[in-house]
């Protein structure tokens, strides 16, 4: 035990005089949260909106200053003709122009058929379809408003209502994923490269020739990471909370025990590497390659897997972390009970004893 | 006086390959043993037979009383080893080095702080005690080296390359403390490419492809050959290699 706490004590010490360690570590998750909850969002703002009205009438006014005192909106003017909505949104003067048709007010009093035409950059067409979601809504509730008084308004057919994220927040979106990213990062990638240090400086020959068991060297690297797996679970879900205002809905409990299992299996994927690997760029390479791609890319995090080509989405299906996110998402913003992401617990409980098992496998070979 | 290396027939194959050839040989308690050959002859993996870090294809061997086949995990509390790379940690201060090393190996608290005062006014060592070890000439470094494998008085001591790298006075210092250590009755097993340091040793083996070529005092192996200098005698030796680096 003696043995095994003073082998601890020099890890804490590698990673404490490691500055670059500290930051990856510590502040890395920190500003990631902060990043994506804050500055990379997939909420649009200041939507630059023009119109084009036959008639310049009171009620066009009005409607002006509305959509001008709503945050998501800037109203940038009054078109002239047909023309201008083109040149609007070819220049970048405006992102969205709203065309009424002529005798539009009176139509709408007479409860006439009105179209009101919305044209939306669609250069990038996530942010038009959101961009034109939003000024619908906002067309529809102004004018039900102003117009229906002593009329009966008309009751659209399809109602849409928008559960768990009514604000549609992406970092509500964001958290579950950054969590996956952040543990794959510091278990996997930092785990492997501090075993695969040892291997290249020749300590680890050093090592094995004492009587430290290599499984418990292999453990005793392991627990500083655990440890700062836990802080940073810690600080990423205070900051949720707190910070970013991610409800946390589901059960605390299971929240954090489906993330100790993902933390386990990360470390497990990290000692995996570091027997493939000999040298720290390596293995530096396969974390960054073979983990920190298909997570960022394929786990669902930013892209969801569901409208994939298919073999994208068979291989999104053996990344750990698609799992992990999917579990967390349900539990954290959807608030359901354990029963409803069971088959993401088995899975995620299956990959990691497949990954222990084959690194034990491994392992044995390398001490031959 | 006793044999604490005793070595029958060893040998290990990897696959088609025998990288160390049916050697037998045996190191008596206190002596200097050096263990010589030229790249790529089997030395590094005979040692890691000795060390318990691998396991022997055949043969038999006990070292500090232990079978290296069945008895690993004893055999790697009695002996010391010391790679060719000083096998210390640069992050780490020269105190937190030895309170590792000693931790390592089971040594008692009390005990550990004692001796470590001790050794570190012994290598004149007191004022760097905080220092890390990144920032220390090569040459102190594998003086702590070599003071934290014996901090916990082996029997043996494996030395696998002790001196690479540095400079003659230096080596002839580590050299005088190998000799301390030797007359403490710890058995010295090391290796080396310097001939004037096989010129040091005891006894001297010689391996040639996975076999031991040669084995004696350096004396009896100069006349043997009828040369003048162990560097000689290694060169006629090495000429037989088949095998390429």
């Amino acid at each position: 035990m003696n043995q095994f706490l003073a082998f601890i004590k020099k890890e804490f010490f590698h990673i404490y005089r490691d500055k670059r360690a500290i930051l990856i570590l510590l502040v890395m998750p920190i500003a990631q949260i902060l990043l994506f909850g804050f500055a990379i969002s997939t909420d649009v703002k200041n939507i630059k909106t023009a119109i084009l009205a036959p008639k310049h009438t009171e009620m066009m006014e009005r409607l002006a200053e509305e959509i001008d005192q709503n945050p998501r909106f800037d109203f940038v003017g009054f078109l002239q003709t047909e023309n201008e909505i083109d040149n609007y949104l070819r220049t970048n003067k405006a992102d969205v122009t709203i065309t009424f048709p002529a005798n539009f007010e009176n139509e709408v009093y007479s409860g006439l058929d009105n179209r009101v035409c919305i044209s939306v950059n669609a250069t990038d067409p996530n942010t038009a379809s959101i961009e034109s979601n939003y000024i619908a809504q906002e067309l529809y509730n102004i004018l039900s408003e102003k117009t229906m008084k002593g009329i009966e308004p008309q009751a659209s057919p399809i109602n849409v209502r928008l559960m768990y994220n009514p604000q549609m927040k992406s970092s509500f979106n964001f958290v579950p994923g950054i969590m996956g990213l952040i543990m794959i990062l510091i278990c996997a990638m930092m785990t492997s490269v501090s075993i695969v240090r040892e291997k290249e400086s020749g300590t680890m020959e050093v090592l094995l020739a004492s009587p430290m068991k290599p499984f418990s060297i292999m453990i005793a690297k392991m627990v500083p990471y655990f440890g700062l797996a836990c802080i940073n679970l810690i600080s990423i879900l205070l900051l949720a909370y707190f910070v970013l205002d991610v409800p946390l809905t589901g059960s605390f409990f299971w929240i954090v025990a489906l993330s100790l299992l993902y933390i386990i299996l990360a470390l497990s994927l990290g000692l995996l590497i570091s027997t493939l690997a000999e040298t720290q760029i390596a293995a530096m390479l396969i974390s960054a390659i073979v983990l920190m791609m298909p997570v960022i890319l394929l786990s669902g995090m930013i892209f969801p897997s569901e409208s994939m080509p298919p073999i994208l989405e068979y291989i999104s299906k053996i990344i750990p972390t698609r799992w992990y996110i999917s579990a967390m998402r349900k539990l954290m913003i959807q608030g359901v009970s354990i029963e409803y992401v069971l088959k993401e617990v088995y899975i995620l409980l299956g990959m990691t004893a497949f990954i222990i098992a084959i690194t034990i496998k491994k392992f044995k070979i390398r001490l031959e | 006086m006793a044999d604490v290396i005793c070595v029958n027939g060893l040998t290990k194959r990897f696959g088609d390959f025998v990288a160390v050839n049916n050697i037998t040989f045996s190191v008596k308690e206190g002596e200097i043993f050096g263990f010589l050959g030229a790249n790529g002859a089997g030395k590094t993996t005979a040692m890691r037979m000795l060390c318990g870090l691998s396991f022997p294809s055949e043969g038999t061997g006990t070292v500090a009383g232990f079978d290296i086949a069945k008895q690993s995990e004893k055999i790697k509390k009695h002996i010391g080893y010391m790679s060719q790379k000083f096998s210390l940690y640069e992050d780490l201060t020269v105190m937190e080095n030895i309170q590792l090393y000693a931790g390592i190996y089971g040594v008692e608290k009390e005990t550990m702080k004692r001796e470590s005062t001790a050794l570190l006014k012994k290598l004149d060592f007191e004022n760097k005690k905080d220092t890390l070890v990144s920032s220390l000439p090569l040459g102190w470094k594998q003086k702590l080296a070599f003071s934290a494998a014996i901090f916990h008085h082996p029997k043996i001591v494996f030395l696998d390359e002790p001196t690479g790298g540095v400079d003659p006075a230096t080596r002839r210092q580590f050299w005088e403390m190998i000799y301390e250590t030797a007359a403490n009755g710890i058995t010295i097993f090391v290796t080396t490419h310097y001939m004037d340091e096989a010129e040091y040793c005891n006894r001297v083996s010689i391996m040639v492809d996975g076999k031991i070529e040669a084995l004696n005092t350096p004396k009896n192996l100069k006349e043997q050959f009828h040369v003048d200098s162990m560097s000689k005698v290694f060169d006629q030796l090495a000429r037989r290699a088949k095998r390429g680096e």
